[in-house]
């Protein structure tokens, strides 16, 4: 998968709580406008795997080969702070990142985001989806090559969920590589164009949802079961 | 940072109800603490029958006029006196509960005071369903009446001492309108000399006037040392005040001390632990410390804002207090020194509680349980408590920086020991518990 147009790379990644390895020598690498779905089972190293591309913590092993110019980094529960407005967060956020002009990278946020109507109103009282755009809004303030996401539609209904992925999938339309964790077999089945299977730290699968179900090779199955029985043969 | 700061200062202005309590509460419980100790307990309610009330009650001795009234006058700065009209219905009033106790002045004390064969003597009664009181009011009124007692002697041993020189060296004398001339030993004993030397020498007259002489020299040499015996008599026990740990500072200046460092600890400690655990719970701590600021520079911030925002408070509540207790403003740049690094400190020890802690609920609640504790440890006085334990409450109160922050408070203001050892003190538990707080910022993603 490593071309020209690679903007992440990472290469045997290790990472290990006292006795117990979360993450064992994961290799991935992503192009410019991909969506790479990030799946597994709890526990799987998901999270780790997202948080060491995103420089929160370091792995004990392996590197991070290519890295792109700029990383935004959405965690999976909104992180904002709930007495300031919508305007108010990414104006901070935007002069934390030393936006050079953070009026304008405001305004180009709430645009991206159909949030401007509300710019005024405190975070904590806007909805779970609304939150959740303005959360990845301020990961895309430094107007970064690849955005990281952990489970961006958890605790959404299905109408901002799919408000959500429209937005995700006009960033990627754009250039933007956006790797995402996810539960929902779905979405990562719908949206991604590459899928990475872990568990237990392990890296079970990488390659197009199609090679996921082919490599199965039970007709009559939906995604999600295709999956299950992946796992199931792959001892998990 | 700046932008962190002024970030922290817009949640705080959209949260009026928690920015109210977080000064006004420590503000109120400090006052309080601070009343508490600067005031005594209420005058006691205590009957009071005058005996001498329509009659002379000046004693007249060693040539002072003695008004026991007025003698009397300062009891009554002590108690809430319930005047009545008769021993009986002094007594009554104790039984009644009416009154915490009965003092009883007999008509006849001026009487017995001047004779000098009888003690004037008052009666208390006592009520002793509440024991604190009725050992308030006993303490109270014996006080006094010892104070009395003592001004009296001083006069009783005055006139003693006057007698006993009119014996030893003679002179006027005036007894019920009459006046004598007392001859004195001094000279009885010059005429004598004079008489003796007319005797023929070896005459057995001439042998016993040798021995009259010599008894009237002896008496007259050891008169001259009752001026000291009687002295003493006078004033046996005198009272020589020496402070020797402490400083000099009145209840009053050290409950502004005490009230001031309580509302520093209370605010800063609950600001600082509690701004830090807002960014855990906002989830925006991991987005903070992915290169947007540093772990140290958050800590730098917080306790900034924390120092900052108590110390201007503190400062106001001073200005407030200075308008009924009297503070010397000149001393202005030390009260702010000591509030300074106090603030610091405590702010250090607030970023602990908030980075051991998950939650801004957590963080409030166990800084909120550690405040009151370490200010009653500070206060425990030595004697209280057996030794080895005050050394561990020592130890226990140097290890927080509320202890040294009143004393940093209480040198600034009432120039009351050294400042430079309590603010070093502060300083160093500064570096401790920044130390301890960076170190559980590390759990804290």
């Amino acid at each position: 998968m490593e071309t020209a147009t690679v903007t992440l790379a990472a290469r045997d990644l290790v990472k290990r709580y006292g006795d117990r390895a979360a993450l064992r020598g994961v290799s991935l690498s992503a192009g410019r406008g991909e969506l790479v779905a990030v799946i597994g089972p709890n526990g799987a190293g998901k999270t780790t795997l997202l948080s060491i591309l995103a420089g929160i913590q370091a792995a004990d092993e392996g590197e991070l080969s290519i890295l792109p110019k700029g990383i935004g980094w959405v965690p999976q529960q909104p992180a904002l702070y709930g007495k300031l407005t919508v305007e108010e967060n990414l104006f901070l956020f935007a002069r934390l990142e030393r936006c050079a002009d953070p009026r304008a990278t405001v305004d180009r946020m709430l645009d991206l985001t159909d949030l401007r109507d509300r710019a005024r109103d405190q975070v904590g009282t806007l909805s779970g989806g609304n939150r959740q755009r303005v959360n990845i809004a301020i990961g895309l303030l430094a107007e970064p090559e690849v955005l990281l996401l952990d489970e961006p539609s958890a605790a959404l209904d299905p109408r901002q969920r799919a408000r959500l992925w429209e937005f995700i999938l006009r960033l990627a339309c754009e250039g933007t590589t956006v790797i995402y964790a996810t539960h929902n077999i779905q979405e990562a089945d719908r949206y991604a164009s590459q899928l990475i299977v872990l568990a237990d730290g392990e890296l079970l699968f990488d390659g197009v949802p199609r090679d996921l179900e082919q490599e199965v090779g039970t007709t009559g199955l939906d995604f999600e079961e295709a999956f299950v029985e992946f796992l199931h043969r792959r001892g998990h | 940072m700046r932008w962190l700061l002024l970030k922290d200062l817009q949640i705080l202005r959209r949260s009026p109800l928690l920015v109210a309590l977080l000064v006004l509460y420590p503000i109120v419980i400090a006052v309080l603490i601070g009343f508490a100790l600067s005031r005594g307990p209420e005058k006691p309610k205590v009957a009071f029958y005058n005996g001498l009330e329509g009659k002379s009650a000046v004693v007249e001795l060693g040539g002072d006029r003695i008004d026991l009234a007025k003698e009397g006058q300062r009891l009554f700065d002590a108690i809430d006196p319930v005047r009545v009209d008769s021993r009986e219905e002094a007594i009554q009033k104790v039984k009644d509960g009416d009154v915490l106790g009965a003092l009883i002045i007999p008509g006849d004390l001026a009487t017995n005071i001047q004779s000098s064969l009888k003690p004037g003597t008052v009666e208390v009664y006592y009520n002793a369903e509440d024991p604190a009181k009725q050992q308030y009011v006993e303490n109270t009124i014996k006080s006094q009446v010892q104070t009395a007692n003592g001004a009296l002697t001083k006069r009783v041993a005055k006139e003693a001492l006057q007698l006993l020189d009119l014996i030893s060296t003679g002179g006027q004398y005036t007894f019920l309108g009459q006046d004598f001339d007392v001859l004195g030993l001094q000279r009885a004993e010059t005429i004598l000399t004079r008489a003796r030397r007319e005797l023929p020498a070896g005459s057995p007259e001439r042998a016993e006037l040798d021995r009259v002489i010599a008894f009237g020299k002896l008496a007259r040499q050891n008169l001259s040392f009752s001026d000291d015996v009687l002295n003493v008599v006078g004033e046996p026990i005198r009272v020589k005040a020496t402070t020797l740990d402490g400083g000099t500072t009145s209840l009053t200046s050290f409950a502004v001390a005490l009230a001031v460092a309580v509302s520093l600890m209370f605010i800063t400690l609950l600001l600082a632990a509690g701004t830090l655990a807002l960014e855990r719970e906002e989830n925006a701590f991991s987005r903070l410390v992915r290169g947007l600021v540093s772990r140290t520079g958050l800590l730098t911030e917080k306790a900034g804002l924390a120092a900052s925002c108590s110390v201007l408070v503190c400062l106001l509540m001073m200005a407030g207090l200075g308008l009924f207790v009297e503070l010397d403003w000149s001393r202005f740049p030390l009260w702010l020194a000591a509030l300074a690094v106090g603030a610091l400190a405590f702010a250090a020890l607030g970023l602990a509680i908030g980075g051991l802690t998950r939650d801004v609920r957590a963080a409030s609640l166990l800084a909120f349980m550690l405040c009151l504790p370490l200010a009653f440890l500070a206060l425990v006085p030595s004697g209280a408590v057996a030794p080895t334990l005050y050394d561990v409450i020592r130890a226990v109160s140097a290890a927080f920086p509320f202890k040294p922050t009143l004393d940093a408070l209480d040198a600034a203001l009432n120039d009351a020991g050294d400042l430079g050892g309590p603010l070093l003190h502060l300083a160093a538990l500064t570096a401790a518990f920044g130390i301890l707080s960076r170190l559980a910022l590390r759990r804290f993603a």
